[in-house]
């Protein structure tokens, strides 16, 4: 409370004390800018020189000695002896180095890992392309199409490519896999959706609605238990449907429902007089919705869905209670190699620094989004 | 984990009521005439649709139920809640209310339920404290704190929160045995086994104690009422007044009737005896882990909320507080918090209830909580079918209500404001 007060007492924030202040000669922008950082941020009151003062102290507690670890007394190259001397000196690095394959591509068959960076890669080109707004085409909807049909088969086998078994499938490619597959799976699903919660139709709606709730109700651990375990009792006798896809069957339905509930808020931002334009136009009800309607309210909340899909980015991490090996679970296992004895800080550590990196630009992407494809910037301009 | 959605806006109540009450409301308020009006317009302009839409989920539900049901009269299992009340026969490691294998897995599941609550409670409070702080320091003048903080927020959001959790449960683990535990305030000591904390020991039946808490809330309702209605004027509109002082009340009334009731409870503090420590509350560092993990991770959130909430205040609110002759204080207390808080809370309790359904990833790193002890008892005794169902149950009468106060809140900002007009 008294930081806050502090911030409004800062007098940098107040524009007319300066044009009284104001010198014949105006000081360059640096310095003033270094005056004010000076005297207005870090030593402007007795509470914020308090608080630079006290920064120091968390720089020589926490700050120095992290970056000691990780990167002053770091063992970069070398083998589990190497870093056994530096023991407790520094983060092994050279455990992550060794151990890079089993994180990224986790109990894939050795010599066959490099269909699964093939993989890897066709997804990540995917959705690179995607994040261009100058792609959004239905070329890029048969570019995902083609794309997925190869990654299954790059990873499955088949088209003179040994097979390897879905239990066996892990690491990052994992990971994005059930990532894309699942959103894949649950865009038209969503779209249904919300389109059927803002329907007429009662019973359609009631349905729409009793889904979402339920699913957003529970936590998607529990989405999760409930595919794995209820899945393969409501299939006939015989029908076995192997854990990945159930996994993904869960995570579909989780996004969809999340993803439903955003697009919804976008259709109620399109005004009434959009359908009724475009009815008078004579278009019928399903070109209306289809050319004026959706690509309005998707419009709306890309930022939204950006969002949704970097958490649902992270919460695939939470597939490993199932059991399935995706990049978390890969690091966590690979740190429990007896040749390395345990480096788990240095496993957690390079997850975290992956895991930030896609997230951090994601969102900086979705703010960038934001600024260039929403109406609201059509509409100031 | 997905994060809550900032509601529409916290000055419509009807934005986030489910359609269905609002029909239900709409039925009994505007008579049969409108409700035959409204059953006619269920059916849409396209009912022959509808009816092929409706008809072919049900179809398949139905299908599914029927394979369901085979397949468990197959196995044979029967369908049913009866066996709630037969042995379990697991083990839990550490429970609110006494528990063993030879007990039932109705039991079980209460037990797993309490620990839910307990991680969910104690989580939140903390998220709060630090969110708020977080929030505050985040809108500093000091660039190096704002700075920080925002990096903070940043790494928060941006990692998975169950590489998050392992991080905790890592460095939980890697504090110092029992003999050479920290002890960061008198009585409470932190070590490699867990967190040990003077604990309160009922000496008759915790019954009582309970009913004591109950008492102790129930009489601190009643005096606050009161307050409110012969208390000075010109307190009301206070923040304190409304958030501060029930709390002041319910503790100061709680520990009037433990003062009269004598001594039901005694203070049991925790002692190096050994190579352990023994007495107090001992809470296993899966717990601690847990509880650190849920409140950091959604502190981030809180922290954020807070910044939006307090900077949704127009500037012109505080200038004209300060053109009042208002303290920086009490410009603060009196017309910028009431005015976030409005954006706050319902924000919050979003949060809140997200972190709840968070916490089932306990299961993650071995605690016993509601979906843990369930997911068990789905494996062990082949009740997956009901074990889903009260997970279901219990985790979507947890979101009602909390929607339901939320709503009841929305409601009461929003004539708040209108009044003032």
């Amino acid at each position: 409370m008294t930081a806050v007060a502090a911030a409004v007492e800062n007098p940098s924030d107040l524009p007319f004390e300066e044009t009284v202040m104001a010198p014949a000669v105006p000081p360059s922008p640096l310095r003033l800018a270094l005056r004010r950082l000076w005297g207005g941020g870090l030593f402007g009151t007795p509470l914020n020189s308090v608080i630079t003062l006290a920064y120091l102290g968390f720089i020589a507690v926490v700050v120095w000695p992290f970056l000691d670890w990780a990167l002053v007394k770091a063992v970069w190259t070398g083998n589990g002896d190497a870093c056994r001397q530096e023991v407790g000196q520094g983060a092994c690095w050279a455990f992550v180095a060794d151990k890079i394959r089993f994180i990224l591509f986790g109990l894939y068959p050795g010599p066959e890992q490099g269909r699964s960076a093939a993989a890897l890669l066709v997804m990540a080109g995917l959705i690179v392309a995607t994040g261009i707004p100058a792609l959004w085409r239905w070329p890029l909807l048969v570019a995902w199409g083609v794309g997925m049909a190869v990654v299954v088969i790059l990873l499955g086998g088949g088209f003179g490519l040994a097979p390897v078994a879905t239990d066996v499938w892990g690491g990052m490619t994992l990971s994005l896999l059930v990532f894309v597959a699942g959103v894949l799976m649950a865009a038209p699903l969503a779209v249904a959706l919300a389109l059927a919660r803002r329907s007429k139709m009662g019973g359609l709606r009631l349905l729409s609605v009793l889904g979402i709730e339920i699913t957003r109700g529970i936590p998607f651990i529990a989405v999760l238990y409930a595919a794995t375990l209820l899945f393969p009792l409501m299939l006939p006798a015989g029908a076995a449907v192997d854990k990945l896809l159930r996994a993904q069957i869960a995570v579909s339905i989780f996004v969809a429902a999340f993803l439903a509930e955003t697009l919804r808020a976008g259709l109620q931002a399109v005004p009434k007089g959009q359908y009724e334009a475009a009815y008078a136009l004579g278009l019928s009800r399903w070109q209306t919705l289809r050319r004026i309607i959706l690509p309005q309210a998707i419009r709306t909340v890309i930022p939204g869905i950006v969002n949704i899909l970097l958490n649902v980015f992270q919460d695939t991490s939470l597939v490993l209670v199932i059991g399935l090996f995706d990049f978390l679970n890969a690091a966590r296992v690979a740190a429990n190699d007896t040749e390395w004895m345990g480096r788990h800080d240095e496993a957690y550590a390079f997850a975290a620094l992956v895991y930030f990196t896609l997230c951090f630009f994601g969102s900086r992407y979705s703010l960038w989004l934001e600024r260039h494809v929403s109406p609201h910037r059509r509409e100031s301009r | 984990m997905i994060r809550p959605v900032p509601p529409v806006s916290p000055g419509s109540p009807s934005a986030r009521k489910p359609p269905v009450l609002l029909w239900i409301g709409g039925a009994l308020r505007g008579g049969v005439a409108s409700a035959a009006d409204r059953i006619s317009g269920w059916w849409g302009d396209y009912p022959r649709v509808q009816l092929l839409a409706v008809g072919a989920v049900l179809a398949v539900a139905v299908w599914l139920g029927m394979t369901l049901s085979g397949n468990l009269a197959r196995l044979g299992l029967t369908p049913g809640f009866g066996f709630l009340s037969r042995s379990a026969g697991f083990e839990i490691g550490e429970s609110w209310i006494p528990y063993s294998a030879a007990d039932s897995y109705g039991r079980a599941v209460a037990v797993g339920f309490l620990n839910t609550v307990q991680v969910a409670v104690l989580s939140c409070a903390l998220a709060t404290v630090l969110g708020l702080s977080l929030g505050v320091a985040r809108l500093s003048s000091n660039p190096l704190l704002s700075r920080t903080v925002q990096v903070y927020i940043e790494v928060i959001r941006n990692t998975p929160l169950l590489l998050q959790l392992f991080f905790w449960s890592l460095t939980v683990h890697a504090l110092p045995s029992p003999r050479q535990a920290l002890s960061p305030l008198p009585g409470v000591f932190l070590t490699n086994r867990g967190l040990f904390t003077p604990g309160i020991t009922a000496e008759e039946a915790p019954l009582s104690g309970g009913l004591l808490m109950l008492g102790g809330v129930g009489l601190a309702v009643l005096l606050w009422a009161a307050l409110r209605r012969w208390g000075p004027a010109r307190l009301r509109g206070a923040v304190l007044w409304r958030t501060g002082l029930p709390l002041g009340l319910a503790a100061a009334a709680t520990a009037l009737l433990w003062g009269l009731a004598g001594p039901v409870w005694t203070l049991d503090l925790p002692r190096l005896t050994g190579f352990n420590i023994t007495g107090g509350r001992t809470l296993s560092p899966e717990f601690v882990a847990l509880w650190i993990g849920l409140a950091v991770n959604t502190s981030a959130s809180v922290a954020e909320l807070v910044r939006a909430g307090i900077q949704s205040v127009p500037r012109g609110q505080w200038e004209a507080a300060r053109a009042l002759g208002l303290p920086e204080r009490r410009v603060m207390r009196l017309v910028v918090l009431p005015q976030a808080l409005r954006v706050i809370i319902p924000a919050l309790t979003s949060s809140y209830v997200s972190l709840t359904k968070h916490s089932s990833i306990a299961v993650a790193i071995g605690y016993p909580d509601l979906v843990n002890v369930l997911n068990t008892t789905a494996n062990q005794g082949g009740h997956v079918l009901e074990a889903i169902s009260i997970m279901i149950f219990v985790y979507l009468t947890l979101s009602l209500i909390t929607s339901a106060l939320m709503n009841l809140y929305n409601h009461r900002v929003a004539l708040r404001g209108e009044n003032h007009r």
